[in-house]
């Protein structure tokens, strides 16, 4: 059995000219909301973000999850923010269920009930996904700017799999929290979660603020890459864990989003259709909206889609490389983040010039202060008594 | 620590076991590319012809001798070579968690 992300062939078809071809998509984030309690200062949300009163409605929703499945897509993750911020959320779940989509919650927990999840579960949920910030309530609760919500993610972590859903736990971690790890992986098992996604934080938006507070050593890393085989060997059945080596540390750039508008695609709370969900941190794209088109006119049409599929966009060394249809050049957001330029290689590559420089910074900004800017609506807050 | 016991035992699969697909896999033709896909969570995977016909057979009612009977006697092929395949094809889902032995569950 193989993945269909490595099945490109039978999907791709022809754009306008060799090179630049995309897929029918597969699977959308759909942000339905930046409200949420917590204060991550290494959320993925753009450091501008949509108040509610710009949100789509139930109504404009329903239509384009009705339209994604039309287009072929096969999955929706139900993400934000706080995607149970919405009342409608169960309304969603529900119609997604009816058009045939396979859905999945992307969650902080903190705000679930045991009625409401076995709402969700109801209306056809096939997947819940927790965001964990350490081991423990102390650091946890720290991170995320939220009293008691380890506590609660515990505990609803629980009614999850009391309920029948089956449960990722999904643990940013950075230099302020990769020590606990194991305890991490430790409780994951004992949850009865079936997979751990151990995210790095990826440096764009609010991360890239907090850059010097969140990036790990490299004897943090190389460590990481230890307890991760280690377990994984001995979970083997038990626990899958996904793990991928932080970019700044890599040589190699990630296949980002299976390449850029080719199988994946995004939608932010007031309707833009992005092709992830950090691309508005590249300024000066202009993204389409669902309320202006239909989805697959977008799919089609969007200059900012089209901007940069397929392998013609490339410059050097990108242009003349063997692997240029392997990872597609990398991340356009940290190319942005790190060179001002979207359209350079991503320096998360050894071929890059900026390669060597940004490793280097790296190091240095390991050794940089605790201190969190936490994220909100305001722009950010420093975090109090620490320095 | 919760009230459900922690799955701390790998699900090793036997010829009395009644597999089926567990509720977050779920096998759909998908009419858009025509093609039959295995939705899982943050993947999809395009079952071959041979692992499609097994998935359909595997509903919990059918243990896994039964599969291999049915299997062996449509394509008069060797048994054994046929079972082998089957429990490597069902053991590899079960240790992705996306097969459940219906014959452990309570009823
Ligand atoms: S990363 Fe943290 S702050 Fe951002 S949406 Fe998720 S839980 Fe909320
Ligand atoms: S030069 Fe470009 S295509 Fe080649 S490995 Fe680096 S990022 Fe990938």
């Amino acid at each position: 059995m193989s993945d269909l992300l490595e099945q490109p062939k039978a999907e791709t078809k022809p754009l306008s000219g060799a090179g630049k071809s995309y897929g029918i998509p597969m699977s959308v984030l759909a942000e339905i909301t930046h409200r949420c309690p917590l204060q991550c200062p290494y959320c993925s949300n753009p450091v501008e973000l949509d108040r509610a009163n710009a949100e789509l409605t139930t109504d404009e929703w329903k239509r384009v999850i009705s339209e994604m499945a039309d287009m072929g897509v096969l999955q929706i993750h139900f993400s934000g923010g706080e995607p149970t911020a919405r009342r409608d959320l169960a309304e969603l779940i529900r119609h997604a269920t009816e058009v045939g989509l396979y859905s999945n919650l992307i969650t902080s927990a903190v705000l679930l009930t045991r009625d409401r999840l076995a709402e969700l579960s109801d209306a056809g949920l096939s997947h819940v996904q927790i965001s964990f910030q350490g081991s423990e309530a102390q650091l946890a609760d720290r991170v995320g700017g939220y009293r008691g919500g380890h506590g609660k993610k515990l505990e609803a972590a629980r009614w999850t799999r009391e309920l029948g859903l089956p449960l990722t736990i999904n643990a940013v971690m950075h230099r302020q929290n990769l020590h606990q790890l194991p305890e991490i992986i430790e409780m994951a098992v004992a949850l009865d979660a079936e997979r751990l996604e151990v995210a790095n934080v990826q440096y764009y938006g609010w991360a890239l603020k907090n850059r010097a507070a969140l990036m790990p050593t490299e004897e943090q890393v190389d460590w990481t890459t230890q307890i991760v085989e280690e377990a994984r060997e001995r979970l083997h059945g038990i626990l899958a864990i996904d793990y991928v080596i932080p970019d700044y540390y890599a040589l190699q750039p990630k296949k980002c989003m299976g390449g850029w508008g080719q199988q994946f695609f995004n939608i932010s709370p007031s309707g833009k259709v992005l092709p992830c969900h950090a691309a508005e941190s590249i300024t000066g794209l202009q993204f389409d909206s669902i309320r202006d088109h239909s989805l697959a006119w977008i799919w089609e049409n969007s200059p900012a889609l089209n901007l940069y599929r397929g392998t013609d966009w490339m410059p050097e060394p990108c242009r003349s490389c063997a692997l240029k249809e392997e990872d597609f050049g990398g991340c356009r957001c940290q190319a942005f983040a790190l060179t001002g330029n979207a359209s350079a290689t991503d320096p998360a590559c050894s071929f890059s010039p900026f390669h060597e420089k940004i490793f280097r910074a790296a190091k240095t900004e390991a050794e940089g202060s605790d201190q969190f800017i936490y994220r909100n609506f305001k722009g950010g807050t420093p975090e109090a008594n620490r320095s | 620590m919760s009230a459900v016991p922690a799955r701390t035992l790998r699900l090793e699969l036997t010829d009395a076991s009644r597999p089926r697909l567990a509720r977050h896999a779920r096998l759909k033709f998908d009419k858009v590319r025509e093609l039959w896909v295995l939705l899982v969570p943050e993947r999809v995977l395009v079952p071959d012809e041979t692992a499609i016909e097994i998935l359909n057979l595997c509903d919990g009612e059918r243990s896994i001798e039964d599969v291999v009977d049915l299997l062996s006697e449509k394509y008069a092929a060797d048994r054994e070579l046929i079972r082998t395949d089957v429990i490597a094809l069902l053991q590899d889902l079960a240790d992705k968690g996306y097969l459940i032995n219906a014959a452990e569950e309570k009823s």
